[in-house]
């Protein structure tokens, strides 16, 4: 723990994460096991982005201050957790990881749903192998170990989807397999699985996957309509659209995303301003 | 000898890896803020890739095809680039001070760039033989360099440029990317072979 060793890494996962400068101070990391609502906060320090940081310092702000005393559920934990991928701690919006499939497989809606499921049901078993494995594996040969893992989920992965819905697994094609270098996988292995109980560790694969599907869902149905003027294939916008083909080719990819980006950090500046 | 002429072209600009394809997107994004960094990591990019492209080529060819065990692929092909990375940052350590100060540090993140394990299982894919294999994955190396090195000079120049605030950082360069990546759409024009 706080080793030379694992500042590296932790600045590797800062690197691809698009944030170089920024590495967390090294104590930050000596997370042990806590099971309650404390859990929930330490997963949000242990985020790889300042700026998730800051988004998410600011939903706790605005989530306690409107109703102090909330009563304790037992599910507010999870739920918190849960909300937490899926918006303030964002994988592709805010924490911008995983851009190589965000933006090659966003081509049409069920391209995009499908990469989506096919990347949580990943996260969901590594993130629960890694965690029961947190205490067998050793800190020095961990990220091979994690990669082996997730090579191995991946690869059957791949398999059922060749076998189950060929169509897709044609159209996603290599980047199945590049599942494996999705930085989304091996950054949550790093930060939540590796310190917390396989529960735990299966949810927030759960909610980080359902967080990058609704990010892959929203791209890919912005960049299908207005591309092809369909959404899931089926004709919305009528004969007299005229198609702008570009969109559904690479350009298109990084325009639509850079524009989502904006908007999102558009909506947490007027957040951040209103209060 | 032709034929390796048309893989090397295609794989530099018709089919670029970064802008066309989109492997390798997250160094691109994270490590073109100033060029002499985006040069470093194009090196040690192009670098890696063509050794791993003879690797798993041989790996694949005396290992996996011998005992069928083709759906080991990724696993095989990851195991490979993160040992032969490994290999390569100790080697450069022992034999290339020099070089290895220049590389160094990116090094390690070259395990999880995806066009590295893209390359090798393309070249599978495609049925190239041996000299193909390294021919495509150092000029998709090549590739890489031109796009990283292009992008981080325009993005020098948004640096000091005024962009409204919700722009700034991840949109405006996600933006330029679009810029350049549909100046490389041109290139589809040319039709080789």
């Amino acid at each position: 723990m706080g080793t030379e060793k694992n500042r590296n890494e932790r600045d590797l996962l800062n690197f691809l994460a698009g944030h170089p400068e920024e590495g967390r101070p090294a104590g930050s990391e000596s997370a042990p096991e806590t099971n309650a609502s404390p859990a929930v906060e330490q997963s949000l320090d242990a985020s790889p982005s300042p700026s998730a940081e800051r988004a998410s310092a600011e939903s706790r702000a605005s989530a306690s201050a409107p109703e102090p005393a909330r009563a304790p559920s037992k599910f507010a934990p999870l739920l918190a957790q849960l909300k937490n991928g899926l918006l303030t701690e964002n994988p592709t919006f805010v924490q911008l990881l995983g851009m190589c499939p965000t933006l090659a497989v966003t081509t049409s809606v069920s391209n995009g749903i499908g990469m989506g499921l096919a990347a949580t049901a990943v996260l969901i078993m590594s993130n629960l192998v890694i965690s029961l494995l947190r205490k067998v594996i050793p800190s020095k040969v961990r990220i091979a170990s994690y990669v082996t893992i997730i090579a191995g989920f991946v690869t059957m992965i791949d398999l059922l989807l060749q076998a189950f819905v060929p169509a897709l697994s044609k159209s996603l094609g290599l980047f199945i397999p590049l599942i494996v270098v999705n930085c989304i996988i091996l950054a949550r292995a790093e930060a939540f699985a590796s310190k917390n109980g396989p529960g735990r560790s299966a949810l927030d694969g759960l909610s980080m996957g359902l967080g990058f599907t609704v990010a892959l869902t929203l791209i890919s149905a912005v960049r299908e309509l207005l591309g092809a003027g369909t959404l899931l294939g089926y004709p919305v916008l009528g004969d007299r659209f005229e198609p702008a083909t570009m969109m559904i080719l690479p350009p298109g990819g990084f325009l639509v995303l850079g524009c989502l980006i904006a908007l999102v950090q558009f909506i947490m500046q007027r957040k951040g301003a209103k209060k | 000898m032709p034929t390796i002429l048309i893989i090397a072209i295609n794989a530099i600009l018709i089919e670029n890896f970064v802008l066309v394809k989109f492997l390798g997107i997250c160094p691109f994004l994270g490590v073109s803020k100033k060029t002499d960094t985006a040069i470093g990591m194009g090196c040690a990019v192009i670098f890696t890739m063509t050794l791993s492209s003879a690797l798993t080529w041989a790996v694949n060819r005396f290992i996996l095809e011998q005992f069928h065990l083709q759906y080991m692929q990724t696993v095989a092909f990851i195991l490979v680039i993160a040992a032969l990375v490994q290999f390569i940052e100790m080697a450069l350590q022992k034999l290339m001070p020099a070089l290895y100060q220049a590389l160094g540090i990116y090094l390690p993140l070259i395990t999880t760039n995806c066009a590295v394990l893209g390359s090798a299982l393309l070249n599978i894919q495609n049925g190239y033989n041996f000299i193909e294999s390294v021919v495509f994955g150092f000029s998709a190396g090549v590739g890489f360099l031109l796009a990283i090195v292009l992008f981080s000079g325009v993005r020098e120049r948004i640096a000091a440029c005024d962009i409204p605030k919700p722009f700034q950082g991840f949109p405006i360069a996600l933006i330029s990317a679009a810029l350049l990546s549909l100046a490389f759409m041109g290139f589809q024009g040319l039709k080789l072979g």
